[in-house]
């Protein structure tokens, strides 16, 4: 049990990049908006966290600064797949391309650097209780801010009014159309704030996890992020679960290669690839055609007001 | 918050339109990237100039132009394949790794020494190679409707692994001393060139797919089928068409087309594969399809157009010493004008004549 | 105080709206008093919905003004028009499935609270139920609700949000009789209370029995508004379509030769996986219409499909000219010569982006002369395309024209043409006249005949029971997946038996009760 301890604790750390993905995405699909743009959302977040860090010394700055970027490129995709009904598809391929482009040339003069970023920072008395401490409270603080979010979004989707509206809107954009509210303002919302957390996500990685820069650091997180709803049939809380146990097979796969192994490299690489794919076939073959009952039913297509029937 | 004008939507689309839009998304999209080239400190100008002259000015950058246009060509028909049936093949980079692997296996454990014959065992293996990869998404989808964006995705990364796995491990060259990469290709596997260029054989493949792949869509069952089911699935149940096995049989021939490009990479072109491969062409090659609005020949020009882009690229990176990755902003830029482009094919502003 | 002096709740005057180059009203002039029920009749594409959304705040006139209780108003939202006292009731529910009863009436309330009130919610519509009559269970997800539950549901959210004046569209296209009472029960509460009612309709008999006013619109343009008691069948379906209408359908008398449709003991699920068609046995014979009445989500679909092969068969079989079919591909039963006309016809009979000839040729292109080989003959297929087109009487300006810029009879016509050309052997129409003008209307149900007297098997499956009653020869009610009973002479029963059947009484019950009155 005692071994387990380190590995989980690296799970947790290593899946909340992934969850705040999620999270976010589950944000901007319950609206009816599909987001493929994560993977470039993420890596834009990672190099403008990174960069602002190294810019003003403040790693807080730094996060705040990817959060609003993430936000604004995000806005792009709205644009287009909200109010010019472009193809959710390829929009959000094209944030993607867009987005990993970017970082990439903009970070070409970061590669190499180090950043102070974020520390540890225990819980007092949580941290103390018996394998659970050192597993979830000895992280540091966005980690925590995972937590609450996870509980906070549960809440909200259930039990407030904007929570309904939300539900509604990925559902029967029609009904809440008719009902008076903006759908159109809805959705721009929801996805910039689905694409403001997944560069947080991003910023996670180079500010708190590795503290460095390198071109696509993300190595397809945004991906996995996209497979993670599904898998967590749009709920934050099973998002969180399947998140973490995302990173407990990337914290495993360091361990054993760090423990010297004939498994050659790539092949150990590939391993959180095979198991989204695993990941997703097992919740397809369980759902069946069902799996569409967990999705909204109105996602990636577009909403127009009807002229004429 | 009156607006000057209301939105319209069309009863139907003017011919002139289909060649403005892409020309205008591409224009506009240089546009943004020279406002970006700006803030960069870097001279619009000078970048867009030296891209041009690299890419197309003069007979070498025509013939790189033509060489990066080949795959292009041969893995937007490959993703135009299946977008047309709505799904979406986003694993064509992966696809094109595994023809090249095919095709290396082949020349490693199969060699014969005669052209013709090599041809057709690596185009063969390419192709099922390919085709299995994309097949396999493809099967998922069909059987338990897994979806294939994520799957095709994920098996990117996964070709790539294991193509870093031969090129360092089991196929490494041992004479490459500090480099991994595999063994060239003994001649009787290289595809034959044009005059002094690197433009190989593979641009008649492309072309012969290209036309193929026209008679396929418009005057043959099959390509009926497709577009039936890509335009309304329901109807196409409706009339008897076999959606899992389309899905199936497009996902094989997809991938089978892209394989087909990763062969005539390696056998033509690079006569190796090394690390970095593919390059982004499988990506790429989903703006030349949606560019090309899923048109077979419209496919050949784009792709032209897109290896200057890439070309020009090259020349950045050695004249003006911009990363290759800047390109690929300017690929984004361009599928963003594009997507807000077609909004302008299904709808149109018109001005309010007289207010209330 | 006599209504006819009272401040309308509603008034409209000069109302324009045009789409693109459709004028979808013309200076349309229309009030409601309080109390009143005030009908919009008219024939589809007629303005009716239109001019409702217009009201409803959906769509901003060209020009004219909206009055509400004396004051000029103008609604930019349905907000608007919902804070001014104006509840819509749609066609087509604008319900959100997965959400329950409570959810969606007070889903975009204005001044909800930040935390859903759930207890006080359900809490005022168990009141509103009880007080107007409209009983729902407020915790149900109401994806499980019938459609007349939905309907209820629709018509609480409205009064929910205190709505002073409702308007109802086409409200009894998915009720059975006995359901259409019930409403029109719930309509006499809410005026004798004093909320105005619009209803929209295009059922003669309805709109005679319910209505003070009669507003009659055609082409977008008003015709007449009349007092509602006074009205003739006749008069009210002449203004509505401009010419004489003949009501009569002219049937011939003809012996039903070989069966060629038997369904035994079939079983089908739905798309939730739930069964849809339970034990279900009906047979056709040559030169025989069979109606199948029923309420809308009863089975009809699954039912129309499992007999196209597009929905796989539990239990039980389907044979063809006494060949088994269960369990074959569509492609073979299209083969066999079945000819199915969906009640969709934009979602699944027609591929709207396509043209004429693709669309016509999309159940045959596998035939020859249409394709040789792998490949296809479009030259053929547009000849062929030509001749039904002038056949069927398809206006379009060419045949490679997108088949979605036709309208709803055209593209009626266009599918007809294709099902029925082929002489198919059993023809199943489901709900073939749905949203057609009286002109395509008739020219259906003319087909309709002539393929009987062809000699064709037809299962025509309509929620009109008019249509229903006159074009059969004989007359099978479902209810819940389920054959209540087959009526041999559809002349001998009334329209109440009918509706007991399809509320889920067995034939020989309804029968009783319906005639002990």
């Amino acid at each position: 049990m005692e071994i387990l301890i380190p590995i989980l604790s690296a799970a947790i750390r290593s899946g909340t990049p992934i969850l705040y993905a999620t999270l976010g995405e589950i944000l901007t699909e319950k609206a009816g908006v599909l987001n493929l743009g994560l993977e470039g959302l993420m890596l834009l977040g990672a190099f403008s966290g990174f960069s602002v860090t190294m810019a003003t010394g403040n790693p807080w700055l730094g996060l705040a600064a990817a959060v609003i970027v993430g936000m604004a490129v995000s806005a792009i995709h709205a644009f287009l797949c909200v109010s010019m009904g472009a193809n959710q598809v390829v929009s959000g391929l094209a944030i993607t391309m867009f987005g990993t482009g970017l970082s990439a040339l903009l970070g070409k003069a970061y590669v190499g650097e180090t950043i102070q970023g974020i520390g540890v920072m225990p819980i007092p008395l949580l941290g103390k209780i018996p394998i659970l401490g050192p597993v979830l409270f000895n992280h540091d603080p966005l980690v925590y801010v995972s937590y609450v979010l996870v509980g906070f979004l549960c809440w909200f989707i259930a039990s407030t009014r904007w929570g309904l509206t939300l539900r509604a809107v990925g559902e029967n954009p029609r009904a809440v159309d008719s009902a008076g509210l903006n759908v159109s303002r809805l959705r721009y919302a929801y996805t910039m704030v689905g694409g403001g957390l997944a560069a947080l996500g991003g910023a996670y990685l180079s500010v708190v996890y590795t503290q460095m820069w390198v071109e696509m650091m993300t190595a397809g997180r945004g991906w996995i992020a996209v497979a993670l709803v599904i898998f967590g049939i749009w709920n934050p809380l099973r998002a969180a679960f399947g998140s973490y146990l995302f990173g407990g097979v990337g914290a495993l796969q360091l361990r054993i290669q760090a423990a010297g192994t004939t498994i050659p490299a790539p092949l150990l690489l590939m391993l959180p690839y095979v198991l989204t794919i695993v990941v997703l076939v097992a919740i397809s073959i369980k759902k069946g055609k069902g799996i569409l009952l967990g999705a909204p039913a109105a996602l990636g297509q577009s909403f127009h007001r009807e002229e004429r029937d | 918050m009156s607006v000057p004008f209301r939105v319209e939507r069309r009863l139907d689309c003017p011919a002139w339109l289909n060649w403005a839009i892409p020309v205008g998304a591409v224009a506009t999209a240089l546009l943004a990237g020279a406002v970006l080239l700006f803030f960069l400190g870097v001279s619009p100008l000078a970048a867009y100039t030296a891209m041009f002259r690299g890419a197309l000015g003069d007979a070498w950058g025509l013939s790189e132009t033509i060489v990066k246009a080949i795959p292009l060509t041969l893995a937007g028909l490959a993703v135009g394949l299946s977008f047309t049936m709505v799904v979406w093949n986003i694993g064509a980079e992966g696809q094109i790794v595994m023809g090249a692997l095919a095709a290396v296996a082949v020349v490693r454990y199969a060699f014969v020494d005669s052209l013709p014959v090599m041809f057709v065992l690596m185009f063969l293996s390419a192709a099922l190679a390919g085709g299995l990869w994309a097949g396999f998404a493809g099967f998922l989808k069909a059987r338990w409707n897994v979806n294939e964006i994520i799957t095709t995705l994920m098996m990117n990364y996964i070709a790539i692994l294991l193509t870093e796995y031969f090129i360092y491990g089991p196929w490494r060259d041992p004479s490459s001393l500090g480099f991994p990469m595999t063994a060239p290709f003994p001649d009787a596997a290289r595809l034959p060139l044009f005059g002094g260029t690197r433009v190989h054989v593979g641009l008649v493949l492309a072309i012969l797919l290209a036309l193929l792949f026209r008679v396929l869509y418009r005057w043959t069952r099959w390509g009926f089928e497709l577009r039936v089911i890509g335009n309304n699935a329901n109807a196409a149940r409706y009339a008897g068409m076999d959606y899992m096995k389309n899905v199936l049989l497009a996902m094989f021939v997809s991938g089978a087309v892209a394989g087909i490009a990763g062969m005539t990479e390696v056998a033509g072109l690079q006569g190796r594969i090394q690390p970095g491969f593919s390059s982004g062409y499988g990506y790429t090659a989903i703006i030349v399809a949606w560019l090309a609005r899923l048109n077979p020949l419209g496919t050949i020009l784009v792709s032209f157009l897109l290896g200057a882009l890439l070309v020009g690229g090259d020349t950045l990176q050695v004249v003006m010493r911009l990363p290759l990755a800047s390109v690929q902003v300017l690929q984004g830029l361009i599928l963003f004008c594009v997507l807000g482009g077609e909004f302008f094919r299904n709808y149109r502003i018109v001005p309010i004549g007289k207010g209330e | 105080m006599d209504p006819s002096l009272q401040t309308p709740i509603v008034e409209m005057r000069g109302i324009c709206k045009a789409f693109a180059n459709v004028r979808a009203n013309v200076g349309v002039d229309f009030d409601v008093r309080p109390g009143e029920v005030h009908t919009l009749l008219g024939e589809n594409g007629a303005g009716k919905s239109t001019l409702m959304n217009i009201l409803n705040g959906l769509y901003i006139p060209d020009s004219g003004t909206i009055r509400v209780k004396g004051e000029n108003r103008r609604f930019s939202s349905p907000r608007d028009a919902i804070a001014a006292g104006i509840g819509m009731v749609h066609q087509h529910f604008m319900l959100v499935p997965v959400l329950t009863v409570w959810e969606n009436m007070i889903m975009g309330l204005p001044g909800l609270e930040a935390i859903l009130p759930k207890k006080a919610v359900v809490e005022r519509i168990r009141d509103l139920s009880t007080r107007y009559g409209l009983g729902v269970e407020p915790e149900t997800p109401v994806w499980q609700l019938s459609v007349g539950e939905q309907q209820r549901v629709e018509i609480l959210k409205m009064l929910y949000r205190r709505a002073e004046l409702l308007v109802l569209d086409e409200p009894t296209s998915v009720l059975t009789p006995q359901e259409v009472r019930h409403l029109f029960d719930t309509i006499r509460q809410m005026t004798s209370e004093g909320h105005g009612v619009v209803f929209i309709s295009h059922k003669l008999d309805e709109v005679m029995e319910i209505s003070d006013r009669i507003t009659i619109l055609r082409k977008g343009e008003v015709v007449e508004t009349l007092p509602g008691r006074k009205a003739t069948r006749e008069e009210l379906a002449e203004k509505m379509v401009g010419r004489k209408v003949v009501f009569a359908v002219d049937k011939t008398v003809l012996n039903a030769g070989e069966t060629v449709l038997e369904a035994d003991g079939l079983c089908a699920l739905n798309d939730r996986g739930l069964p849809a068609v339970r034990n279900l046995s009906l047979s056709i014979r040559e030169g025989e219409i069979l109606g199948m009445a029923g309420i809308a989500g009863n089975g009809q679909r699954e039912l129309c499909e499992a007999l196209s092969g597009l929905r796989p068969i539990q239990f039980g079989s389907v044979r063809l000219m006494g060949v088994d079919m269960t369990g074959a591909h569509p492609m073979k039963f299209i083969q066999a010569g079945v000819g199915y006309i969906p009640a969709d016809r934009k979602g699944t009979g027609l591929v709207g982006a396509m043209n004429l000839r693709e669309n016509f040729t999309l159940k045959n292109f596998w035939k020859k002369p249409y394709s040789r080989g792998i490949f296809l003959s479009w030259e053929n297929v547009a000849g062929e395309t030509g001749r039904i087109v002038e056949r069927f009487g398809v206006s379009t300006p060419g045949l490679g024209v997108p088949v979605r810029n036709l309208s709803g009879g055209n593209q009626q016509r266009l599918m007809l043409g294709r099902e029925l050309s082929g002489t198919p052997r059993l023809i199943v129409a489901m709900q073939p006249t749905w949203g057609l003008d009286v002109g395509a209307t008739e020219f259906v149900r003319e087909q309709l005949l002539l393929q009987r007297e062809r000699g064709a098997a037809v299962l025509l499956v309509s929620e009109d029971l008019e249509e229903v009653m006159a074009l059969s020869d004989r007359l099978a009610v479902i209810h819940k997946g389920e054959i209540m009973g087959v009526v041999d002479d559809p002349r001998g029963v009334t329209e109440e038996a009918l509706g007991l059947m399809m509320a889920g009484t067995p034939m020989s019950v309804a029968m009783r009760e319906a005639c002990g009155r």
